[in-house]
């Protein structure tokens, strides 16, 4: 079956690929386009691990067809830091040693760049509760949530 | 060079501290590369078949027409792995496991494998493959089994460690005892006894990152295999053997590790990826789906645990006795025998007694999740101690203090103990916060005790020195949460140089010698006991060449802060040389600079751990809330405090899921239930409050820094703990783990727990 | 396994009617790629909705909103007048999944996939929501518990599709909730929830409500013994009580993996319970 062809915006650039039906946006990102950054946990939704930002808002990759993305604006995490410049929240989950192994570290970050973006001044709880579609396995969560909450202090310039 | 591993006190300039790990800013890029992230040119795409059945005869597989879809390059089955293991029962089981010979032993078992140019096409082929099933009769549960009427899995199986040895088969692989002293009359010294039975349901380690390679076998039977695992030495050993392939032939990188907790100690599907590139010819990636890793990979056992504790009213325990069920999967293992050696290991009895059952079910084969079997044994023995404590009136934590295990205790397992945590980790929650923080309606505090032996091995290092001084450090203990940092202080604070200056790398299977795997918490301790025995080699080494730089005898050099230092009044004068001086120098004073080391670390050190928990349990629904959390844990010495942390509140997490909603469900048929992260209910971002932690050193004396493993006892106490908080918040003592809403409303609802 | 994307609610109409094969409608793709990916359903065609113009908007109208097909869960809770209206609608919606799957999945998808465990349906249908539904003959509306007839089945025709979901002008004096239990705080399938919709005369005794239940019968279940139990009251105890035992009445649950009949029978009371008492309070109760 011929490939259908995709164009879509991915980290500010122009990018155009073919793709089958079945295939997931998270397949086209992996095994096409070599974005190995967000990873599949589980394929169903439910770890979050391959989140990633299509048109502005956080999804899971593994559940949106390739096919999709046409003239959509999608967000990963190799296009979190800015050059050499790392996102605070970056810079935040090292210095709080909030990543383990560090699998689920990108889904993390994504979907903490969603949380600030539209809640720069969240509770403990409110974190908690927009966190949760991101499962890990190694933290307990502990330093993850502090490593946010320093990450929203420093974005807000405090 | 005699290395002394012996433990000397001193004041550390880098280990204790907390700088950023080197392999971070990879991981919050998305530039590391995991398992299922490395591609070859030409490779294909590997799927397995699986039984649907949980026990069954294969009478015949029919690969006809899926090896004529256009597309498959390659299909197998057990005839394709012919056994090479000569005897060796458990690597046959190995291979049974990987590919079944003749019965599937396990809904999941896998019975065939294609390799195909894309995962549509695999798919296909996948069910154009006709297994011809006799399905048999199946046994799931631990208690089951062990009936005299159970479905049989083995013909053969005779129950070990039994004399005369059994007439008749049965799904009892082994019998083992461990204790000493004379329990019946320790018993009729006790004022009150407590006797129960305990069951906890089997889980898995739940890593986010599934199984996944990249198998190359050339036709000279050299192979490559990239890999996410916890020991990339084992499982190139096992991998060589089962393929017949040289061992040196095969070159294993392990990859970033997406967690493993032990059971990535284990191959699963490797065999197969490269008996497909075998048999192809060309490169096979094969990644398990979540489904896949939950019925075919390594969960837990299931337990069935029987405790009988006796004590004076004074609060001194006179016996303690255990009978303890273990499942294993289909195949015979030691985490009976674990669970008994550990049952009563936090405590000086002068009467005790615990006795193992290795059970054999159709589910999958067990495998070693964080302290393996620890903490069934813990929630059976201190939810037992809570109830002791509880009659006679002792406070729980004053009532494991009077009975701890103290240096130069006979442990129950065997050993004397040398100096050890527990007495202060139970010290220090008494005088904790936590302890004292008020409780309110529907609320209830627990708290628990666990222990882990630590394990030693097999450990290799090469510590380089570069031309511009900065220093390499090849270790084979794979990373799995912040080593090589630990590992860069190590050797940073023995060459007494900047930690910034050394870079921690995990060899492959190549270029370093034999290591074992990253389990039993022996990978900072074996491998920083390696890197400060390179690290020594690598200094002397540094001390010869100075002495010959200067000219003068290496007897009056001396190695201080990162400098070697002509001493004595004829040469104290001579300006000291630092590491880069010496690197720069290397090429004309003999070569480069590398100190080596393989030595077998020993004296790992037993950790032990207590912990509090607070919970809230709704009365009209059994949810439960977990509101306050404290670890208290020996670490010997914490060489990165942060990452020490870390492996506290992880373990912690895991334990609490554990007690709360983690379980295998099995239906009638025999077959997984939940094999999703859907319905096996880790816990989540908003299940758990903040992780209060509390790192206590008492060092271990057989390491030069005193450090224990710390990655695993916190596994230990959580699901006694939050049962002893559960049962005080309800008012009933719970006794199934799991403790599910559902089970928890029964029970207050007076039915017995199910 | 072909994807259309078509422009017009006309050509979805005709691309399904006409399909050969298995068809799907494609808004969120939640349900539908997990049961793809786990070989339940094999589609020969899907068919994009997201792209039809209207079907992404919530729109107010003169008799209260209507709320398109393709629109993500997501946007339901940042859609104000929408939340002070139907609070109970709007909060149902937005525990479906994660944050993940709250900005892709739909009402209408949550609706359509018919599973007796769904968390907007018992809301939309405590609410009396109505479906909008469009085929290749003509248009229907109808009460939304009537689109799901079985687990996993609806009343729609070949080439019928639901457009729109439509939600009345809010009355005065009145307030809904919806509550599920989950065994985590998170991301799980409900194992029983209560939708409660309630209007209240001017001193404040309840003189309407509506009271549904899922996920304990294969459809959502509204339980009209236990509306009439509170109506006439002001919650009572003695009232919240007969409402409690007509739903534990009104189950038929199952044993499954996520919960068991007692368990389900016994909670759907006490959250039915609890779900009266927080929508009596945004009625304006005390």
């Amino acid at each position: 079956m011929p490939g259908l062809a995709v164009s879509t915006t991915i980290n500010g650039d122009d990018v155009e690929f073919l793709c089958q039906a079945e295939e997931t946006l998270l397949d086209v990102l992996r095994d096409r386009l070599g974005l190995t950054g967000a990873k599949e946990g589980c394929g169903t939704g439910d770890c979050g691990a391959c989140s990633v930002i299509v048109d502005g808002r956080l999804v899971c990759s593994c559940l949106v067809l390739g096919a999709e993305a046409d003239g959509s604006r999608i967000e990963t995490i190799e296009g979190m830091a800015d050059g050499e410049t790392l996102h605070p929240l970056q810079s935040k989950f090292l210095e709080h040693a909030a990543l383990q192994c560090g699998v689920c570290t990108p889904g993390f970050l994504i979907a903490a760049k969603d949380l600030l973006a539209r809640n720069p001044d969240p509770t403990e709880e409110e974190i908690r509760f927009g966190l949760a579609g991101n499962l890990c396995r190694c933290t307990g969560y502990d330093k993850i949530v502090r490593a946010v909450q320093d990450a929203a202090r420093t974005m807000k310039g405090v | 060079m005699g290395f002394d591993a012996s433990y000397t006190a001193q004041k550390f300039k880098s280990v204790g501290s907390r700088p950023v790990r080197p392999d971070g800013v990879d991981k919050v890029t998305g530039r590391a590369r995991f398992g299922a992230d490395f591609n070859m040119p030409g490779q294909l795409v590997g799927r397995i078949l699986r039984s649907p059945h949980a026990h069954a005869k294969i009478k015949k597989i029919d690969t006809s027409r899926a090896e004529k879809l256009k597309g498959v390059k390659a299909v197998i089955t057990a005839a394709d792995l012919p056994d090479l293991t000569d005897g060796n029962a458990e690597m046959y089981d190995i291979l049974d496991n990987c590919m079944a010979r003749g019965k599937a032993l396990y809904d999941g078992h896998a019975v065939a494998a294609v390799a195909a140019v894309d995962a549509q096409v695999a798919r296909k082929a996948l069910k154009l493959i006709k297994v011809d099933y006799k399905v048999l009769p199946h046994v799931t549960d631990v208690d089951e089994a062990v009936k005299p009427k159970a479905p049989l899995l083995h013909k053969d199986m005779f129950t070990g460690g039994v004399d005369p040895k059994p007439t008749k088969p049965s799904n009892i692989a082994n019998r083992s005892q461990y204790g000493h002293g004379d329990i019946e009359k320790g018993f009729e010294q006790a004022d009150v006894i407590i006797e129960r039975s305990y069951k906890t349901e089997q889980t898995h380690q739940g890593y986010i990152e599934p199984h996944a390679c990249v198998a190359s076998v050339n036709a000279d039977g050299s192979g490559d295999l990239w890999v996410c695992t916890q020991g990339h030495f084992v499982y190139r050993q096992h991998c060589a053997e089962l393929l017949g392939l040289d061992v040196s032939k095969l070159r294993v990188t392990s990859s970033e590790i997406g967690g493993g907790f032990g059971g990535k100690t284990h191959v699963w599907a490797e065999p197969v990826a490269l008996a497909l590139s075998r048999k192809a010819g060309r490169p096979v990636k094969l990644v398990m789906t979540r489904e896949d890793v939950f019925r075919a990979s390594g969960p837990t056992s299931a337990t069935s645990i029987d405790v009988k504790i006796g004590a004076r009213k004074d609060g001194t325990i006179t016996a303690a006795s255990a009978t303890l069920r273990y499942s294993g999967g289909p195949y015979s293992g030691m985490w009976a025998e674990l669970g008994a050696m550990t049952a009563f290991a936090c405590y000086d009895l002068k009467n005790v007694r615990s006795v193992g059952y290795e059970v054999v079910v159709n589910r999958p084969k067990t495998a070693a999740y964080r302290a393996p079997s620890a903490p069934m044994a813990a929630f059976a023995v201190e939810s037992a101690v809570d109830e002791l404590a509880h009659q006679i009136g002792m406070d729980p934590v004053k009532f494991r203090i009077k009975n701890a295990a103290k240096e130069g205790s006979k442990s129950s397992y065997g050993p004397v103990y040398g100096p050890i945590g527990i007495g202060p980790t139970l010290e220090a929650v008494k005088k904790h916060p936590h302890m004292k923080a008020p409780l309110g309606k529907n609320q209830g505090r627990g708290m628990a005790c666990g222990f882990w032996f630590n394990f030693g091995g097999q450990t290799c290092t090469d510590l380089n020195i570069g031309a511009d001084g900065t220093v390499t450090l090849a270790v084979g203990t794979v990373d799995v949460g912040g080593s090589r940092a630990s590992l860069s202080l190590v050797a940073a604070e023995e060459l007494g140089i900047p930690y910034s200056q050394v870079k921690a790398v995990v060899a492959d299977t190549a270029t370093l010698g034999y290591n074992d795997m990253t389990d039993g918490s022996r990978g900072t301790f074996s491998s920083s006991m390696a890197t400060i025995s390179a690290a020594r080699n690598a200094i002397e080494v540094m001390k010869e060449r100075a002495a010959r730089m200067w000219e003068i005898p290496v007897e009056n050099v001396i190695w201080e802060n990162g400098q070697a230092k002509a001493k004595g009044k004829k040469y104290g004068n001579l300006p000291q040389l630092s590491v880069k001086d010496i690197a720069a120098a290397a090429g004309n004073t003999g070569g480069p600079i590398a100190g080596h080391s393989e030595i077998v670390a020993d004296g790992a050190g037993v950790s032990f751990a207590t912990h509090i928990c607070d919970v809230e349990v709704d009365p009209e629904t059994g949810a439960t809330k977990v509101l306050r959390y404290t670890v208290v844990q020996d670490a010997g010495k914490a060489v990165h405090p942060t990452y020490v942390e870390g492996q506290y509140q992880g373990g912690a997490a895991q334990g609490i899921g554990w007690a709360l909603n983690e379980e295998y469900i099995y239906g009638e048929d025999g077959r997984l239930q939940n094999a999703g992260f859907l319905d096996y209910r880790i816990p989540v971002c908003s299940d758990l409050p903040m992780i209060d932690t509390q790192i206590l050193e008492i060092p271990n004396p057989n390491h030069p820094y005193g450090i224990r493993g710390v990655g695993e006892t916190s596994i230990v106490p959580p699901l006694a703990a939050i049962a002893n908080a559960v049962s005080n918040a309800v008012g009933v003592r719970m006794t199934h783990i799991p403790m599910s809403p559902p089970r928890i409303l029964a029970a207050l609802d007076g039915e017995t727990a199910d | 396994m072909h994807y259309a994307r078509p422009n017009s609610l006309k050509d979805a109409i005709s691309l399904l009617a006409e399909a050969k094969g298995k068809a799907f409608v494609l808004a969120g793709g939640s349900d539908l790629l997990v049961r793809m990916k786990s070989g339940h359903v094999e589609p020969d065609l899907i068919v994009d909705i997201k792209k039809i113009d209207g079907l992404d908007e919530i729109r107010k109208t003169a008799n209260g909103f209507r709320i398109g097909a393709a629109v993500p869960c997501a946007a339901m809770g940042e859609a104000a007048a929408l939340k002070k209206a139907w609070p109970g609608v709007v909060e149902a919606a937005n525990l479906i999944g994660s944050k993940q799957v709250q900005g892709r999945c739909t009402i209408v998808g949550n609706l359509c996939n018919a599973s007796p465990a769904a968390d907007s349906v018992p809301a939309l249908a405590a609410a009396g929501a109505k479906a909008v539904i469009a085929g290749p003959k003509r248009k229907r509306t109808i009460a939304v518990e009537k689109v799901v007839t079985a687990p996993g089945r609806t009343s729609l025709g070949k080439g019928e599709i639901v457009e729109a979901v439509l939600l009345d002008k809010r009355p005065a004096r009145s307030g809904d909730a919806y509550l599920r239990f989950i065994p985590r705080t998170e991301m799980d399938i409900a194992v029983v929830s209560a939708g409660v919709s309630l209007t209240l005369d001017a001193k404040g005794v309840v003189k309407a409500a509506r009271v549904a239940l899922g996920a304990v019968a294969p459809t959502v279940l509204l339980v009209t013994p236990a509306a009439k139990a509170i109506v006439g009251t002001k919650l009572e105890d003695a009232a919240l009580d007969k409402l409690a035992a007509a739903c534990s009445a009104a189950c038929s649950p199952i044993d499954d993996k996520r919960g068991t009949v007692e368990f389900r029978t016994k909670v759907a009371g006490v959250l039915a319970k609890r779900a009266a008492r927080i929508a009596y309070k945004r009625a304006g109760g005390k």
